[in-house]
C-alpha cells in the first residue's frame, strides 16, 4: 500500500481533465467535442473516453472541415470514431462556401483559417449545442494563458476577454442562456510535453504525420510548408525533399513542418524538451499576423 | 499507414514528477513579472520567438532594455496600458516538479482576481520592494493569502542589490511582518532575499548574501513538503454524475451503477464502510475505478469510480462519507466572502445562486455581520452593504441543504461561489467558517 498519496503531474492533469468532463456532462444538455485529428484532440478524447467508462463518451465529436486538411488526419478521425461509437458531426467550410455563406480568400496567403470560424458558429447554431469541449492550452499562446477553463461565449459566439466569469477552485459556472454556449477546454493546464508524455504513457496513437517522413516541401517566411494542391507557390519558392515532421496539425495551408529525424515518441519527447522555439511560433502562419493575431480571432468565436 | 504505435520504454523520471501551484503577488513596480521572467528564462521555459516578440516590441516603445513584463502580460488592453488585469496562468518545469504560476494583479481593483489565483494554490509569493518595506498592499495580499488558506507563504524581498544586501534592511521587513502575521493564520511562511534582476537567490544562493542561510526561491519551490497539505482524514467524496452504461448486450455491464467523482477529502478502499447523505443510509464500498479498471484505493484529487454493495437511491450533488465522520448537512451556512460584482452590492435579502462541491442550490443573505477593510483589518460592523471587491463576513440560508466543512479543514468542502440569478455572473466567493 502506498504511504506518500502522491500523483504524479499526469494523474494530477488527468484527474483534473476527468472531472471536466464529467461536469460539462452532468450540467448541459448538448455538449460536442471538438476533435481536429491533431494530437491535443487525440488526446482530450481519450480523457473524454477514460472519465465515462465503462460507458460510451454521452455527446458527439464535432469536426470543422475547412477542405484543406491532411489525408492522413481525415483517415485518422475516421478510423477512432469508429472504434469508440460516437457519433461525427461535420461542419464543411467548402459547403458554407458552395451555399455562398462565406468567400474563400485569393492569391498567395489565402487560407482558410479566418473562415472556419464562421462554419463552427454555424454548426453550434444548427446542432443547438450549449458546450463545446476544445482542445486549447494555456502555454500555447499568451491570449490562452488568460482564459477560463469553462469560458462563456455570448449568442454571437464571441468572447470578452476583459469579462470574465471568476473561476475558483474546481467550482465552475455553466449557468447560461438560450443561444448562449461555454467553451470549455481540459486541456488548460497542459503543456506541449504532458501531451506528449502522456501519449507515451497511455500508448495513444497518433497521425503518422507527427513523426519524421520524406516531403516535398518549400520555405515560406521560414516556415516549410507541405507541397498541396490547396497553396499557390510563387516561382521564388522551390520545392526541395526533406525528412520532417509536423509539430502542430492544421490546415495544409498554414502548417508548417520541422526538419526533424524523430521517428518515435520517445524521439519526438527529446525533441520538444530541448527546443527553444514554441510550437505556434515554429509552425503557424496564422499567428504571426499580429501581436494580438490570436487574442482578435478568440474574440470572434474561434477555437 | 496513417499512423504510428509507440515503442515501449518508460517515460524518463523528468516527466513522472508531482504539480506545484503557486501564485505570486505584488504591487507596480515591486518586481514581479521580472521574477517570473526570470523563473521561466533559467528553467528554458521562454522560447527564442517569445523573446524575440517581446525585444520586438520593447524595441518599437523606444524602450531601452527588453521589458520581460510584456511576456506576461496577455491582452491587448493590458499591454497598452501595461498593467496586468487578469490571472494568467504559466507553466515551467524543472526536473523537480511542474510548476503552475498564477500570475495575479497586485492592485486593489483587482482583488477578486487575486482571490481567483489563491483558490487553488499550494503556496504564494508575495514580493516587497527592499526600499519601500511592508505596503498596506504587502499586507493585504498577505491577509487575501490567509482567508483563502494557501498552505505555504513565501516573503520575497526583491531588489536587495538596491539597498547594498544589507541584512539589517531584510531583518526589519522580516520582523516587522512577522509580527503582522501574528494576527493572521499563516501556515508556513518563508523569507527570502532576492534580487529578481540579477539573480541573486532565485535560482541560485548569492554570494552577495552571505548572512542568509536559507535555501533559493527555486529550491524552496522544489522541495516544500506539499503531500501533506490535503486532508487524508475526513473521507468525502461528492458525487457529480452516475455512470449507466445501457448496454443490454453485455450481461456484466447492466446492472452497472458507477459513482463518479473526484475525492475532496481522505481515502476510500473496496470493503470501507460508507455513508450516503442525504439519506443516511450504510453500505461498503465493491470497488474504486479508475477509467473502468479497479485501483487499490482512492485519494485527493484523484477522478475515480465508486460501485456500492447496495442500490442505494444515489444522485449528482449527494456525498458519500464515513458513518462515523461526517460533514454537516447544513442550509446556514457563515463564511467571508469576496463579492465579486461591479453591477450591484451584496446586501442582507440579495438573492443567489449557491454552487456547492456538485451541488447547486438557491440561497439569501440573511445578514452581513461586516466589511473588513483588506488593508488594515479593521471590521467595520456597520456595513449595510458590499461593494465590488470588498470581503466581509455573512450568513447564508439555503433553500436545500449543502454538506460541507470548515474551509480551514477541507478547500474543497468548505468554498462555494455565488452567482447572479439575473445575469448568470458569477459574483462571489465564499470560504465556510461555520456550517449548520
Ligand atoms: N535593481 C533592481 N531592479 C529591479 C529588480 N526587480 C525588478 N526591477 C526593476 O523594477 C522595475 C519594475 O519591475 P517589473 O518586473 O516590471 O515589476 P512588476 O510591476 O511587479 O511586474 C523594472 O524596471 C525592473 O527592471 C531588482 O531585483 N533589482
Amino acid at each position: 500500500m502506498r504511504t506518500d498519496y502522491a500523483l504524479s503531474q499526469l494523474d494530477v492533469l488527468e484527474a483534473e481533465s476527468i472531472h471536466i468532463f464529467r461536469e460539462v456532462a452532468a450540467e448541459f444538455e448538448r455538449p460536442g467535442l471538438l476533435f481536429s485529428g491533431g494530437k491535443d484532440s487525440i488526446v482530450m478524447l481519450a480523457l473524454a473516453e477514460r472519465a465515462f467508462r465503462p460507458a460510451h463518451i454521452p455527446f458527439p465529436v464535432v469536426h470543422i472541415d475547412t477542405g484543406h486538411n491532411f489525408p492522413e488526419v481525415l483517415q485518422f478521425r475516421d478510423r477512432r470514431v469508429a472504434e469508440l461509437g460516437v457519433r461525427l458531426v461535420v461542419g464543411s467550410v467548402q459547403k458554407s462556401i458552395d451555399e455562398g455563406r462565406q468567400v474563400d480568400e485569393s492569391g498567395r496567403w489565402a487560407s482558410r483559417n479566418r473562415l472556419q470560424t464562421m462554419t463552427l458558429l454555424d454548426t453550434i447554431e444548427e446542432e443547438r449545442y450549449d458546450a463545446l469541449f476544445g482542445g486549447a492550452r494555456r502555454d500555447e499562446e499568451k491570449a490562452r494563458a488568460k482564459e477560463r477553463v469553462f469560458s462563456f461565449r455570448d449568442e454571437f459566439g464571441q468572447w470578452d476577454p476583459k469579462n470574465q466569469r471568476p473561476e475558483l477552485w474546481s467550482l465552475y459556472n455553466t449557468k447560461i442562456r438560450r443561444g448562449e454556449h461555454i467553451r470549455v477546454f481540459p486541456l488548460s493546464n497542459w503543456t506541449e510535453l504532458d501531451i506528449w508524455a502522456y501519449i507515451e504513457r497511455e500508448r495513444l496513437q497518433i497521425p503518422s504525420i507527427y513523426f519524421a517522413h520524406e516531403r516535398d516541401v518549400f520555405e515560406r517566411d521560414g516556415i516549410l510548408l507541405a507541397d498541396n494542391p490547396y497553396v499557390s507557390r510563387g516561382d521564388d519558392e522551390d520545392l526541395f525533399r526533406a525528412t520532417v515532421r509536423y509539430r502542430t496539425v492544421g490546415d495544409m495551408t498554414c502548417t508548417g513542418a520541422v526538419a526533424s529525424s524523430a521517428a518515435t515518441v520517445p524521439e519526438v519527447i527529446a525533441e520538444v524538451a530541448a527546443t527553444r522555439i514554441t510550437e505556434r511560433g515554429q509552425t503557424r502562419a496564422d499567428d504571426r499576423a499580429s501581436e494580438a493575431a490570436m487574442e482578435d480571432r478568440k474574440r470572434e468565436g474561434y477555437f | 499507414m496513417d499512423s504510428v504505435s509507440n515503442a515501449g520504454e518508460q517515460p524518463p523520471a523528468a516527466l513522472r514528477m508531482d504539480i506545484l501551484r503557486f501564485a505570486t503577488a505584488g504591487s507596480v513596480d515591486d518586481g514581479k513579472s521580472t521574477l517570473i521572467g526570470r523563473l521561466l528564462y533559467d528553467s528554458k521555459s521562454i522560447f527564442t520567438d517569445q523573446l524575440e516578440a517581446v525585444e520586438r516590441t520593447s524595441r518599437m516603445r523606444g524602450e531601452e532594455t527588453t521589458n520581460l513584463a510584456l511576456l506576461t502580460d496577455g491582452l491587448r488592453a493590458e499591454r497598452e496600458q501595461g498593467i496586468t488585469i487578469d490571472v494568467a496562468y504559466r507553466y515551467f518545469a524543472t526536473p523537480q516538479r511542474k510548476f503552475i504560476i498564477a500570475d495575479t494583479p497586485g492592485h486593489i481593483q483587482y482583488t477578486r482576481n487575486m482571490v481567483t489565483g489563491a483558490s487553488t494554490a499550494d503556496l504564494a509569493i508575495i514580493l516587497v520592494d527592499a526600499r519601500n518595506g511592508l505596503t498596506e498592499q504587502s499586507r493585504r495580499h498577505a491577509f487575501l493569502t490567509t482567508l483563502l488558506r494557501v498552505p505555504h507563504l513565501v516573503l520575497a524581498v526583491n531588489k536587495m542589490d538596491l539597498v547594498g544586501y544589507d541584512q539589517a534592511v531584510f531583518d526589519q521587513i522580516r520582523d516587522e511582518f512577522t509580527s503582522f502575521a501574528a494576527k493572521l493564520d499563516i501556515g508556513d511562511l518563508t523569507f527570502i532575499p532576492v534580487s529578481a534582476l540579477h539573480g541573486d537567490n532565485v535560482v541560485d544562493r548569492s554570494a552577495s548574501t552571505p548572512w542568509y542561510n536559507g535555501p533559493s526561491l527555486l529550491h524552496h519551490l522544489e522541495n516544500v513538503h506539499i503531500a501533506s497539505d490535503r486532508n487524508l482524514k475526513d473521507a468525502r467524496f461528492p458525487v457529480q454524475y452516475v455512470i449507466r452504461p445501457h448496454k443490454s448486450t453485455d450481461p456484466e455491464l447492466h446492472d452497472y451503477r458507477g459513482y463518479a467523482g473526484q475525492v475532496a477529502g481522505g481515502t476510500f478502499r473496496a470493503g470501507d464502510e460508507v455513508l450516503h447523505l442525504p439519506s443516511g443510509f450504510t453500505t461498503r464500498i465493491k470497488a474504486v475505478e479508475v477509467a473502468g479498471e479497479p485501483v487499490p484505493e482512492a485519494f485527493p484529487p484523484m477522478s475515480v469510480t465508486l460501485l456500492l454493495d447496495d442500490d442505494v437511491d444515489i444522485s449528482r450533488g449527494d456525498l458519500i462519507c464515513r458513518p462515523n465522520n461526517q460533514p454537516a448537512a447544513a442550509q446556514d451556512v457563515e463564511g467571508m466572502v469576496c463579492w465579486m460584482s461591479a453591477d450591484r452590492p451584496l446586501a442582507p435579502r440579495t438573492r443567489l445562486i449557491v454552487k456547492h462541491t456538485t451541488r447547486t442550490v438557491k440561497g439569501i443573505v440573511t445578514d452581513l455581520h461586516y466589511r473588513i477593510d483588506v488593508n488594515t483589518l479593521h471590521r467595520d460592523e456597520s456595513a449595510t452593504q458590499l461593494g465590488l471587491n470588498e470581503i466581509g463576513r455573512i450568513k447564508l440560508r439555503l433553500t436545500q441543504p449543502v454538506f460541507a466543512d470548515p474551509y480551514s479543514r477541507n478547500r474543497e468542502t468548505g468554498g462555494l461561489i455565488l452567482i447572479d440569478e439575473a445575469t448568470n455572473s458569477t459574483v462571489g466567493a465564499v470560504v465556510i467558517t461555520e456550517a449548520r
